[in-house]
């Protein structure tokens, strides 16, 4: 396998990460002992389990419908970006798969591994294994943030069946699970997202998931507001998490992320409902053609 | 709000059972004669009855208030009785095992035992059922260090001086009109006396139970620590639940002298009015401490959950130089209950110093309000204050009120103020949920936080009651 001419602008436009992700880069796992992360490679397993299976989902809030219409179906070790322009009901797609009490779904179905959790209350899917990396993630003062992390985590191992561990384990856990972000331990004894600058509050998200470890997580622009270095430790944190067991959705405007996370498909939305699916590249068109000939191709194929 | 914010505060009340026992009650209604009636009863000193007569005459002369940010209809006190005592009471309390056991029961299921071999570990506790005190625990070990602690009807046969001496000295008979209500129709209370260099050796707690309908509780308790002492002091109180409003009015004065301190400690849970406002306590009470020797303190620590209507400022009066006035409060309301509570800080002597921290919650229809006044006398040089009073609001029907008021005649003088108000918005309950917290537990860990530096203050055994206390009047207000 050579190197093609492409892949040469490649090397003098993209970040280091983008290019030893490509699938068509020799990479080999045996050359870093066995192991894949920090940067991961395509995961598409045809027989993995289906982990999140979304049929004709239709969503309402005050009584104005957002989705439309929408099918997705997610395997374990696959990671998924949902990419479209504003309003188009990507980070309202996030809020309804995780019970926002705001969205009424008034039809379709939604399973995870297997389960329809239409019916589950917010807190039951979270522990269930269904993870939101928030957009906005909340200021809680006066409750500490290793209060809130190891209540977190206790209210997963207890929905389990398994018994609470203790606050001294506990701050053993959670000095290893820092380094995934790398926080500074002080972050525990502030109040939760309180005075966290954007990148913090973003790298408290990516410590939760790491502490709590979904089956499915789902990143609602985890990358805006992030200088790039954030970004990088954010995207290092991500694939260091992701296993052949688990999956990701990345709710995003921009190719920026995608070029740290690689995503196995990229969807984009339109008005409420995923209008094409593509891989990878699907998205860097996106970033140098914008959607307009997106958005036209599919009024074209629906009118035919 | 999705699933209400309503129905996680509607925790039904747990201690509204009647116990059903035979009352020895005076018809109802107030006169002079109703006054003599009470005293005689009690068999009291003549100054006694001086005291209660003059105090009924004043009240007489005096209205009701009307500048709390409170509302409820007018209170009828011919409609009220002003005394009434379990039948079987012994005259004379020799030993527990005179206590009607129906009585003991009662606050037993209240988690205060009285009986010897369950009592309270180190801490005495004087049990006031309706108008008077059944059972003082630990007398005698008191009696070994000096400290005299006992009901007010007692304190007036035994130590008759020191009550003529220390009553009405911090608290006037026409202080306020509850205040000269009280002073007209007390019925019992606690009294402690903590003599000269001496600690304490336990906590002392008053139980306060209103078990009759009809009556009112007007209770009074007076607190005098010598000087060089300190003594640790809690009070509890529950009512069954009536449809019918009860009122609660009473006086509690403290007096330090000098190097003495008083720590007085209150978890206030009467019953609240069910949640369509109907019934429930009033709760007109007036506290204040003298801080009247050199070096003195007194410390007021509040959590206050329950009562329809709350009108209450334990105050300090910082007399004695380099004395100190402290005053922590959590007051939660749900509800339609409506609680103007605060503190007064008065500074009169040099270098005096007081902190107010105060925490209100409101949910539901429920109507919260601080009210407080730092005051600095001309010659209270170097006096400082600081204060701090923050509001949380659950849900959207809910209010919450800072009426600080301060006053400063000496220009040495040093007081802050910092107030905030936040709100448990849905935003913050389904962040937690998002990470598996039920809204039960979160309402619970954000007040827990948001009271944390009230909570500190309170005795360990305490601290926990009040938490869980919180968390259990909270439960359902949110979803």
């Amino acid at each position: 396998m050579g190197i093609s001419a492409e892949m040469v602008h490649c090397f003098a436009n993209a970040p280091y990460e983008s290019l030893v992700t490509d699938k068509n880069f020799n990479f080999n796992a045996q050359e870093h002992g066995g192991r894949y992360p920090p940067y991961r490679r395509g995961m598409i397993n045809e027989n993995s389990d289906i982990i999140l299976s979304v049929r004709d989902l239709r969503a309402s809030v005050d009584g104005t419908e957002i989705i439309k219409g929408l099918n997705l179906e997610v395997r374990a070790g696959e990671i998924h970006a949902i990419m479209g322009l504003n309003g188009s009901g990507k980070s309202t797609f996030s809020k309804v798969l995780v019970g926002h009490p705001d969205y009424e779904v008034t039809a379709g179905e939604i399973h995870f591994k297997g389960q329809n959790i239409l019916e589950l209350e917010p807190h039951d899917r979270a522990t269930s294994g269904i993870f939101l990396a928030f957009q906005y993630p909340l200021e809680i003062p006066g409750v500490s943030n290793r209060d809130f992390l190891r209540v977190a985590f206790n209210a997963h191992r207890k929905a389990r069946g398994e018994e609470e561990i203790d606050v001294f384990d506990f701050d053993d856990l959670i000095e290893e699970k820092l380094d995934v972000v790398k926080m500074d331990a002080s972050f525990l004894d502030r109040s939760v997202n309180e005075g966290f600058s954007g990148g913090e509050k973003k790298r408290n998200e990516i410590l939760q998931m790491a502490l709590l470890e979904p089956v499915l997580a789902i990143l609602d622009e985890t990358d805006s507001g992030l200088d790039i270095d954030a970004l990088k430790t954010v995207a290092g944190g991500v694939n260091q998490l992701s296993t052949p067991d688990n999956a990701v959705v990345l709710i995003t405007h921009y190719q920026r992320l995608l070029d740290y996370i690689v995503p196995d498909y990229v969807h984009v939305m339109a008005d409420g409902r995923i209008i094409t699916t593509g891989g990878k590249d699907l998205a860097k068109q996106l970033e140098s053609r914008g959607y307009e000939w997106v958005l036209e191709e599919f009024r074209t194929g629906v009118t035919a | 709000m999705s699933v209400s914010v309503q129905s996680l505060v509607s925790q039904p009340y747990k201690y509204g059972f009647t116990t059903d026992i035979e009352a020895d009650a005076i018809p109802r209604g107030l006169s002079e004669d109703v006054v003599r009636m009470i005293s005689a009863k009690k068999n009291e000193p003549a100054f006694m009855l001086e005291f209660r007569l003059k105090a009924y005459r004043k009240w007489l002369t005096m209205k009701e208030p009307i500048w709390p940010n409170v509302s409820y209809p007018p209170i009828d006190y011919q409609n009220i009785v002003y005394y009434s005592a379990p039948k079987t009471q012994p005259k004379k309390l020799g030993s527990l095992d005179e206590v009607d056991p129906t009585m003991l029961e009662t606050f037993e299921k209240l988690g205060i035992p009285l009986s010897e071999q369950k009592r309270l570990a180190n801490v005495a506790v004087d049990a006031i059922f309706d108008s008077v005190s059944i059972a003082t625990t630990y007398k005698e070990k008191l009696a070994e260090s000096g400290v005299i602690f006992c009901s007010i009807s007692e304190a007036l046969q035994e130590h008759p001086e020191l009550v003529e001496k220390y009553l009405g000295t911090v608290v006037p008979i026409g202080d306020n009109y509850f205040a000269a209500l009280n002073s007209a129709v007390f019925s019992d209370g606690s009294f402690v006396y903590i003599p000269k260099d001496t600690q304490c050796p336990m906590d002392l707690s008053t139980y306060f139970r209103i078990n009759n309908g009809d009556s009112g509780q007007f209770e009074r308790t007076l607190i005098v620590a010598e000087s060089g002492s300190s003594v640790t002091y809690l009070e509890g109180c529950t009512a069954p639940m009536y449809d019918s409003n009860q009122l609660h009015a009473a006086i509690v004065e403290l007096v330090a002298l000098d190097n003495a301190t008083i720590n007085y400690s209150t978890v206030q849970n009467w019953f609240a009015g069910d949640e369509n406002g109907k019934g429930g306590i009033y709760n007109f009470v007036t506290k204040r401490g003298l801080c009247a020797g050199k070096n003195s303190k007194i410390s007021w620590t509040q959590v206050e959950t329950g009562s329809a209507i709350t009108w209450k400022y334990p105050s300090c009066v910082l007399v004695g130089d380099s004395s100190v006035g402290e005053f922590y409060s959590v007051a939660l309301t749900n509800n339609h209950q409506q609680a103007d509570t605060g503190t007064k800080m008065v500074h009169v002597g040099k270098n005096t110093r007081s902190t107010i921290i105060s925490k209100g919650i409101s949910a539901a229809k429920s109507k919260n309000s601080y009210r407080g006044l730092v005051k600095i006398g001309p010659k209270a040089t170097g006096a400082r204050n600081y204060s701090q009073c923050d509001s949380m609001l659950i849900g959207d029907t809910s209010s919450a009120n800072t009426f600080p008021y301060i006053q400063v005649q000496n220009s040495t003088a040093q007081v802050e103020h910092e107030a905030s108000t936040s709100k448990i918005g849905e935003d913050q309950l389904f962040y937690f949920a998002q990470r598996g917290i039920s809204p039960e537990d979160a309402v619970s860990m954000i007040i827990s936080g948001f009271c944390r530096d009230v909570f500190n203050k309170l005795p360990m055994e305490f601290a926990a009651e009040a938490d869980k206390l919180l968390a259990l009047k909270l439960e359902n207000t949110v979803g």
